[in-house]
């Protein structure tokens, strides 16, 4: 059984294959090559889903990916996949598919109710009823609506496992969208002269609207040979062009077939970044509505879709059909249905016209200058209400379904992204457009020129121009085209909306009527944008393609302006529903972005380190798998008591050379660099122009022209940029080189009173003793016999050094040190001591360096050199930032010793009212002090000191009572940095 | 998405870059006050037209470039090194 309406062989399907599928616990069978909906209506299932708001039934309006009601679920490898277009999903062996929206079942769905109520329930009701209490909107009101209205259901279990999918960057000289007589012509004439063209048909088969005309079978299988036989066009079917992002950028959809999916390991869908030169667009023109009462009855459908249905898939979609027209190309499934032995009714807008005089002599009963006025049935249409417009004759037709055709709109949504002009036509009711040269050109139907001989004539035209275009010679008119003719037609009579009592509706899948649209031009939303957002109308997966222009038609005569000047909605990407899954591609999981890696990565893996990730850079944390601070502590007072070992290779590192290198270090340091002498470092600081701290580092000297610059690793990527561009621009008249040498330099910090005891072993010729080797001095050196640099910089606060090497010789230096520091008790540290250490001192780091807080709020006031010009330095003087009352930079400790700390408490007065005065920024339990120690932000901070205040944490319930301290609690006199 | 014509590199997607401001402002001389440099950092224009600005070509040469481009189309109709100006003729 394939099913009781399958009258004919489809061009798509494969009789001799069938397959068993299932929908809403049915099970049905339909062929190879069906989609869902071909297969449901040939087993004579018309109820599919229920409707957004109103919870009306709803059935199949369209034979494509404009379908605005045929939404479903599938369950299968994906879990459940909300939102699927039964008209373009491929049937497959076992499909299981659900309808949407309608609870309990789909024939009995008790939130009808909506409809009854629809009078109530107008657009903008829910802005306008669901106010107070305002927390209601999100605890109550929210919810309610989200479960009554909407689509598709989403699954919150994440799969565990990640679909196959890839995205693809492909390039050319032409892209040809869509594969319609227009754009078959123009890849074929583009071709020809050897361009590089992308032909993307949404469609499983390349052809567009020549496979609904047997006469033009011949040419399209010719023309589809030759195509696909050149050697520089790319022909890609079910691809879906989503959206263009200018510049000759496109992205689309390709998805595979079962067959292809199964060659690829499952992958299902294959993202396209498509970058062309130009493009043609041959998208052709979709069929339009019409708003009456009952127009989205299930039964309801599209002229031209019974045609579609007909020919893919030899499926009839009724017995007793009724058109109702108002052109003479939409009488063209009448005509095919009729040769198939479907007798219908026309019901036509037009006093006369060619194609009745046809329709009658094929002994079919056309009602000429009559409408439909109102569709009668609910779970299926069962008649039809039909009046004649002049006189007041009014009679019922019985149908079993009702085929509209409200004319033709060009498909505009590409070019309107690559802003395009639309101009209203009148002779053909629509807008049509027209690109700027330098994007490309519009071909055949959705530019308006209708008949397959006029589209293919016009896609050989516009191939023509996109070769000029793109600097190739035109290519001769080609008049010796034997193409199948066009039928002269009567032109369109322009219909819109028949009014009645019940709701006509103008947009299916939001549920919008024809009174919507005329309530949001009475509340002032007279802006078609502005209907559009008020109405919900043209929205969602459709983009309003089959209504848009109809809600802009009710508009218009709502204002009493013409079409022209309402326009239409812009309709944006996606131009179908994506799966986010497509989007992401393989960016997912562990590529979801690159990961950067210390030259010793492996070596801290296998040590035990735990990693955090730090930008890109993943730091070892703490040498322990052990939770807690007593690992981290162990680290740390190792480094107090004896010597420790850290890898500090994710510093940013900037190589600084020229003879002006000294004066552009002024330049962008806020203190002065050029005063160093060769062989020191100094500790620097940047400002951004606004006179904000940007970034902190460590500048040494190694010869008259060339400095070596340390920056945070937080900041290690803008501080790079903030060189260069500078370097470009307010620099540029300067003599320098500023060189990134971030990776090629490994560099360790070896801290604490014994450090000296171990570096010592490992350098040769260097005296490093306090006199000839002081803080703050830096030098090259050889260091276990390779050729490095070495500083005396300290960020722990103990006597260090810090050791830098090529990266490739990181473990042979790294290896040195573990020797050499055995006999010495050395210890290896992560990021979690290393910042104990630096908060015991009061150094700062990006937590503290946030954007918001100038050099005077760090006490770092006294840095900014008075002379001179430096980024930041005028408006680092504004008085506002240098005001007593700013959040300043200073040490907490808890009172009771107990007491424990945390990040982003915030500091309030002991007594009184709660306003924060400021919050903690850093904090950590001490190595050497009692309890915790942590840094702060305090309004006022330095007259502060010795202040009592209180710490809360309301979202963890907790107070602790804090003393304001100097930042640096641990050896203020600084003596151990020079030890 | 903008592709970038880099006079080093070859057209580029606007994801090899870091757009880096309005390249129309100068940065003003030390002396030249708060009121300037308050102009400089904080007033811009936001013309519907033609419009200079700077692009670092981080994802490539890390050059910076000068690029006129339209905010109304986004097209691009010159490309230049940091120093460059566009002819008279494109503004």
């Amino acid at each position: 059984m394939q099913g009781p309406a399958r009258i004919a062989e489809g061009m798509l399907t494969d009789a001799s294959r069938r397959i068993e599928f299932c929908f809403d616990g049915r099970r049905m069978r339909g062929l190879t090559g069906d989609t869902l909906a071909s297969a449901l209506l040939a087993n004579g299932t018309w109820l599919i889903g229920r409707s957004f708001k109103y919870h009306r039934p709803r059935g199949i309006l369209t034979c494509g990916p404009e379908e605005p009601c045929a939404l479903v679920d599938v369950l299968g490898a994906r879990g459940r996949e909300p939102n699927r277009l039964a008209t373009t999903l491929a049937l497959h062996e076992g499909l299981v598919a659900e309808s949407q929206n309608r609870w309990p079942s789909l024939k009995f769905d008790l939130l009808a109710v909506n409809d009854l109520l629809g009078r109530f329930l107008p657009a903008g009701f829910y802005y306008k009823t669901f106010m107070a209490p305002s927390w209601a909107w999100e605890k109550l009101y929210e919810p309610l609506i989200r479960r009554a209205a909407g689509l598709g259901r989403l699954e919150s279990v994440v799969p565990a496992h990640t679909d196959p999918a890839e995205t693809v960057h492909d390039h050319a000289d032409v892209l040809v969208v869509g594969a319609g007589a227009a754009g078959l012509a123009a890849a074929h004439a583009l071709g020809s002269s050897a361009a590089r063209v992308i032909l993307a048909e949404q469609d499983v088969a390349l052809g567009g609207g020549t496979l609904l005309d047997t006469r033009w079978s011949a040419w399209r299988e010719a023309m589809t040979l030759k195509v696909l036989r050149q050697r520089t066009v790319h022909c890609l079917t079910g691809t879906t062009v989503l959206g263009a992002y200018g510049h000759g950028v496109f992205a689309a959809l390709e998805t595979l077939s079962a067959d292809e999916s199964a060659t690829f390991g499952g992958l299902r869908e294959r993202l396209r970044i498509i970058r062309a030169r130009q493009v043609v667009l041959a998208t052709g023109a979709l069929e339009r509505l019409i708003a009456f009462p009952g127009n989205d009855r299930p039964g309801v459908m599209l002229a031209g879709a019974a045609l579609s249905y007909l020919r893919r898939y030899g499926v009839a979609v009724g017995r007793r059909p009724l058109f109702f027209v108002n052109t003479d190309e939409a009488y063209q499934g009448a005509f095919a249905l009729c040769a198939a032995g479907v007798r219908s009714t026309i019901v036509d807008v037009r006093p006369a016209s060619l194609a009745a005089e046809r329709a009658r002599a094929l002994g079919l009963e056309v009602h000429s200058g009559a409408v439909v006025h109102q569709a009668l049935g609910r779970q299926r249409v069962h008649a039809v209400a039909v009046a004649r417009l002049e006189g007041r004759e009014r009679r019922k037709l019985a149908a079993d379904c009702l085929l509209i055709s409200g004319g033709y709109s060009p498909l505009t949504s590409l070019a309107s992204q690559l802003g395009a002009n639309l101009t209203w036509q009148d002779s053909l009711a629509a807008f049509t457009p027209e690109l700027p040269a330098a994007s490309g050109q519009v071909a055949g139907a959705a530019r308006g020129v209708y008949g397959l001989a006029a589209a293919a004539r016009d896609g050989a035209a516009v191939a023509s121009e996109v070769l000029h275009a793109l600097g190739r010679a035109r290519l001769p008119a080609d008049a010796s085209q034997d193409l199948p003719p066009d039928a002269d037609t009567t032109p369109i009579t322009a219909v819109w909306e028949i009014g009645g009592r019940g709701k006509g509706f103008v947009d299916l899948q939001n549920d919008v009527t024809a009174s919507d649209v005329r309530l949001a031009c009475r509340e002032g939303y007279e802006d078609v944008e502005h209907m559009k957002r008020f109405t919900t109308h043209a929205m969602a997966t459709d983009q309003g393609r089959i209504g848009s222009l109809l809600g802009s038609a009710v508009l218009a005569r709502a204002r009493g302006v013409t079409l022209a000047a309402v326009g239409q909605p812009r309709p944006r990407p996606y131009a179908q529903p994506v799966p986010l899954a497509a989007l992401a591609g393989a960016e997912v999981r562990a590529h979801y972005r690159p990961k950067r890696q210390l030259p010793l990565h492996e070596w801290h893996a296998t040590h035990g380190a735990r990693f955090v990730p730090t930008g890109l850079w993943l730091r070892p944390l703490v040498y322990s798998q052990a939770a807690g601070w007593e690992p981290v502590l162990q680290e740390a007072r190792a480094v107090r008591g004896g010597v420790g070992l850290t890898d500090v290779s994710t510093l940013g590192k900037i190589d600084v050379q020229g003879p002006d290198a000294a004066q552009f270090l002024d330049f962008i340091y806020a203190n002065l660099i050029s005063t160093l002498a060769i062989g020191r470092a100094r500790y620097g600081i940047m400002l951004r122009e606004d006179g904000m701290v940007f970034d902190d580092g460590t500048v040494a000297r190694l010869a008259a022209t060339h400095f070596v610059l340390t920056t945070t690793t937080a900041n290690s990527v803008a501080a790079l940029e903030h060189l260069e561009f500078h370097v470009q621009s307010s620099g540029a008249h300067l003599d320098v080189l500023v060189s990134d040498v971030a990776d090629q330099w490994a560099q360790f910090a070896v801290a604490g009173p014994r450090a000296r005891e171990l570096v010592s072993q490992l350098v040769a010729g260097l005296d490093l003793s306090n006199q000839a080797f002081p803080f703050m001095a830096g030098a090259c050196a050889t260091l276990a016999g390779i050729p490095g640099r070495i500083f005396r910089i300290s960020f722990s606060g103990e006597l260090a050094y810090e050791l830098a090497v090529p990266a490739a010789h990181a473990p042979a230096l790294w290896s040195a040190l573990l020797a050499a520091g055995a006999p010495l008790g050395l210890r290896v540290y992560g990021l979690d001591a290393l910042n104990t250490l630096r908060i015991e001192k009061g150094h700062v780091t990006t937590a503290e360096l946030n954007g918001s807080t100038s050099a005077d709020d760090l006490g770092l006031g006294r840095m900014l050199k008075p002379h001179g010009d430096f980024i930041g330095r005028t408006l680092s003087r504004r008085e506002g930032l240098t005001a007593p009352e700013r959040l300043q930079l200073v040490g907490v400790r808890p009172l009771e010793r107990s007491g424990r700390l945390r990040n982003g408490l915030q500091l309030i007065a002991r007594a009184g009212c709660g306003a924060s005065l400021g919050y903690v920024t850093s904090s950590t339990p001490s190595t050497e002090l009692a309890g915790w120690v942590g840094l702060a932000l305090l309004s006022g901070g330095r007259q502060r000191m010795g202040e009592q205040l209180t710490a809360v944490s309301p979202l963890h319930e907790e107070r602790t009572e804090v003393q304001v301290v100097s930042p640096c609690m641990l050896d203020c006199e600084n003596l151990r940095v020079r030890a | 998405m903008l592709r970038i014509a880099c006079p080093w590199c070859g057209v580029r997607d606007e994801s090899e870059f870091r757009y880096r401001g309005d390249a129309s402002k100068s940065r003003p001389s030390a002396d030249a006050g708060l009121k300037a440099f308050n102009a400089y950092v904080y007033e811009r224009d936001n013309p519907k037209g033609w419009h200079l600005e700077w692009w670092l070509h981080v994802g490539g040469c890390r050059k910076l470039l000068t690029v006129l481009r339209h905010t109304l189309t986004h097209e691009i109709r010159w490309v230049g090194g940091a120093s460059d100006q566009p002819p008279e003729e494109l503004r």
